[in-house]
């Protein structure tokens, strides 16, 4: 049972992380390792700067 | 020789042998009709082929990729773009950013040749150059800081290469997003339910991003499902919408009309904050993608569907109806993306290198997700060969080619030697909830046609109509969205140019200079839209070689600027890896470009097409409704044409540009200076 628990937290863990789900946690955990008391963006502010970053390069194929 | 290392060769050796036996049973199949699950197992074991030892090889021999050097994600990580991320979710955000509709487009025109020369191309050109340049461009950013192609080019050629490089991918996006709307209008005009369905998707977007900004903001898988299944309900409510007659009216627009609508929406799209259509429709469109792509890779081997298509067709000669051209170069000019795509080397600059985790990663990510998206592309040639060839050919030539009503266009296609009759097709139509499939050029309508059949074959009888609108539903969504950011990236990139004119114009957080550069970009593709829209003979046949043209010539300056590094950076011997791909594409787009410009047939030479029609029209013989448009037709020949010129003169430019460059440095009159961040080791475990 728990072998199957952690094969679908794991999928559940990538399918966050690779549609971006997560984004925000993983900015968080990031400041608090690396820059520790740095004011953080909250998570509306993060989201939208986070696209407007995404979408000024070439991100998607014909 | 231990144990599993002679296991592992075992191994090795039967899917060689498995490969070898399909392709072999797939080019010497001369019978009737030939299964699908032989592609599949023959494109399966050449990716896995290509992989192991090619991929392999470069690897370790060529690129010699060092597991302990930290990466840029590693060494500048931000926490946002710059981030060390597991290699399998790169590899799928990768692919989510490559697939596109071009690999599902592309074959199915390339299907007019029969169905043996897109498969091989397709496998071939994918193992040796489409999945190697991925692979090299992915490598040479990572080791530069994950730099853009456009910043590679500057640093390995100078400012005039990569002023080149920018000015042709300018002018390829236009033409790309002019191409894709092309295929989404062709696919909706006088659909109701296709129309409809499509256009419900824009406040379903808006929604969902109104929701992610708002209510839950970030919280992208919960608003993804949300979205996807409303978009669902929107394929079911066209049906609907297509049975009522007041609705029924509204939505059944003809062709210039919804071209109007869709240039419209781009310009909109492009200056809208991008939380509010832009990012919510990717969300979905990606998903859906991922899902179809998925869904007909399982119908596929489920179903097993025969292959109808014959090996080749009388028109490798070059004068097929859906596009002209011979075999060589044109078969390799409309594959493109499924076999090597420029416009990856974007992606595989700037975007994932920021990602990398660990640089043997390079490896999976660039060669990986290229063969993923060439076996896209199989399934996509096996789609429109399970149709009947007449049925095909049906859908996909122009009325201005096979004749307007169905008697004379199905006399004609069955004089050609592919059977096909009016009730037949008045049959099928009906069974996919349309009122005529006739003349639907562009690839999606057949694509649809062809996984409907597939899908609704495999998932249990019935609902081809359903399915149909659903195929079509799921590429248009992809296809805007290509648009909209389309329109964003090359507003940035004339706003860059432009501001070497007249500074305020390049800031972009202006907003008249932004609007007046997205009011460009979107003047240049809606310009070819309608043209494309307004020609008798489709539209497609003139728009898609060029796009191919285009998309191949990226991919050579591209591999050029590889190359120019691979002869700096002490990789000479390996050259050719880069090489011998970008001596092809130089070759294949030269030809091609060569025939459009001097060929004196009128269906191929864009200034014989001109003259040609000039002449018709000067001597009263074009039938009225092509007169009407015969002046704006000509023009449009003629500027394709100097626009061939202008792409030809840039490729060459930076051919010749690399070329001097190495021979500068290989002769000692330019000391070596490495443009590679230097060596830090990796801290991750």
């Amino acid at each position: 049972m728990s072998a199957f628990r952690a094969a679908w937290w794991s999928i559940w863990a990538g399918l966050r992380s690779i549609t971006g789900d997560d984004a925000y946690e993983r900015y968080v955990e990031h400041c608090r390792i690396r820059h520790p008391g740095a004011t953080l963006l909250d998570r509306g502010s993060f989201y939208r700067a986070e696209l407007d970053r995404r979408w000024s390069q070439v991100n998607r194929c014909c | 020789m231990s144990t599993p290392r002679l296991i592992r060769g075992a191994i090795w050796i039967a899917i060689a042998v498995v490969g070898a036996a399909a392709f072999g049973g797939i080019a010497l199949n001369r019978g009737e009709s030939i299964n699908a699950m032989w592609f599949v197992v023959a494109a399966a074991s050449v990716y896995l082929i290509g992989y192991r030892f090619y991929s392999g090889w470069i690897a370790a021999r060529v690129l010699k990729l060092d597991p302990t050097r930290a990466t840029p994600a590693e060494r500048l990580d931000n926490g946002r773009d710059f981030m060390p991320t597991h290699r399998s979710i790169v590899f799928g955000h990768h692919f989510a950013a490559i697939a596109g509709a071009g690999p599902l487009i592309g074959p199915t025109l390339a299907a007019q040749f029969g169905y043996l020369p897109g498969t091989l191309w397709l496998l071939v050109g994918a193992v040796l150059a489409g999945c190697v340049q991925d692979m090299l461009v992915l490598f040479c950013s990572t080791r530069r800081d994950g730099k853009s192609l456009a910043q590679l080019a500057r640093d390995e050629l100078g400012p005039f290469g990569a002023s080149a490089a920018m000015l042709g991918t300018l002018f390829i996006m236009i033409i790309l997003m002019a191409v894709l709307a092309l295929v989404v209008v062709k696919a909706m005009a006088h659909s109701a339910w296709s129309t409809s369905t499509v256009f419900a998707t824009i406040p379903i977007a808006l929604l969902i991003g109104v929701y992610l900004r708002f209510f839950r903001p970030g919280r992208v898988l919960e608003a993804t499902a949300i979205g996807v299944v409303l978009m669902l309900l929107a394929v079911a409510a066209g049906g609907w919408v297509d049975q009522n007659a007041t609705l029924h009216a509204w939505f059944d627009l003809d062709g210039v009309t919804i071209a109007w609508f869709v240039i419209g929406y781009g310009l909109i799209a492009a200056i809208l904050p991008v939380w509010l259509l832009l990012a919510p429709r990717d969300y979905l469109s990606t998903f859906i993608k991922l899902g179809v792509v998925f869904l007909l890779a399982i119908a596929i081997c489920v179903l097993q569907p025969d292959i109808r298509m014959p090996a080749l067709t009388r028109f490798i000669d070059g004068t097929g109806p859906i596009f002209s051209g011979a075999l060589f170069p044109f078969l390799f000019i409309t594959l493109a993306c499924g076999a090597i795509s420029g416009f990856h080397a974007l992606v595989s600059s700037g975007t994932t290198p920021k990602l990398i985790a660990r640089e043997t990663d390079v490896r999976m990510v660039g060669y990986g997700s290229m063969a993923l998206e060439s076996f896209v592309a199989i399934m996509a040639l096996i789609a429109a060969c399970v149709l009947d060839p007449g049925v095909y050919f049906a859908i996909n030539t122009a009325a201005g080619v096979v004749g307007a009503d169905p008697v004379t266009a199905t006399a004609t296609i069955t004089a050609w030697g592919f059977p096909v009759d009016p009730a037949q097709m008045q049959e099928l139509a009906r069974s996919m909830g349309e009122t005529t499939l006739y003349g639907r050029t562009g690839g999606a309508p057949s694509l649809a046609v062809g996984m409907a059949h597939i899908f609704g074959s495999a998932f249990g009888d019935g609902l081809f109509a359903i399915w149909y609108h659903f195929a079509i539903m799921f590429e248009a969504v992809f296809i805007l969205t290509v648009l909209d950011a389309g329109t964003r990236v090359g507003r940035f990139i004339m706003q860059d140019a432009l501001g070497a004119v007249w500074a305020p114009l390049g800031r972009t957080s202006w907003y008249p200079s932004a609007w007046a550069a997205s009011l460009l970009v979107v003047l240049g593709w809606g310009y070819f839209l309608y043209i494309g829209v307004i020609d008798p003979n489709g539209g497609i046949n003139i728009l898609w070689p060029l796009f191919g043209m285009a998309n191949q010539m990226l991919a050579a300056i591209a591999l050029a600027v590889v190359t120019a590094i691979f002869v700096k950076s002490g990789r000479l011997r390996y050259a050719c890896v880069p090489g011998l791909p970008l001596a092809w594409l130089v070759t294949v787009t030269t030809v091609a470009a060569w025939q459009k410009i001097f060929s004196d047939d009128a269906r191929i030479g864009f200034f014989a097409a001109a003259r040609d029609m000039a002449e018709k029209l000067a001597a009263g013989a074009l039938p009225p409704e092509r007169a009407a448009v015969a002046s704006k037709l000509i023009f449009n020949q003629q500027l394709d044409g100097w626009l061939t010129v202008f792409f030809l003169i840039v490729v060459w430019t930076i051919v010749i540009d690399m070329l001097r460059g190495c021979y500068q440095h290989l002769s000692g009159r330019r000391p070596a200076r490495s443009t590679e961040s230097p060596y830090v080791a990796t801290q991750l475990t």
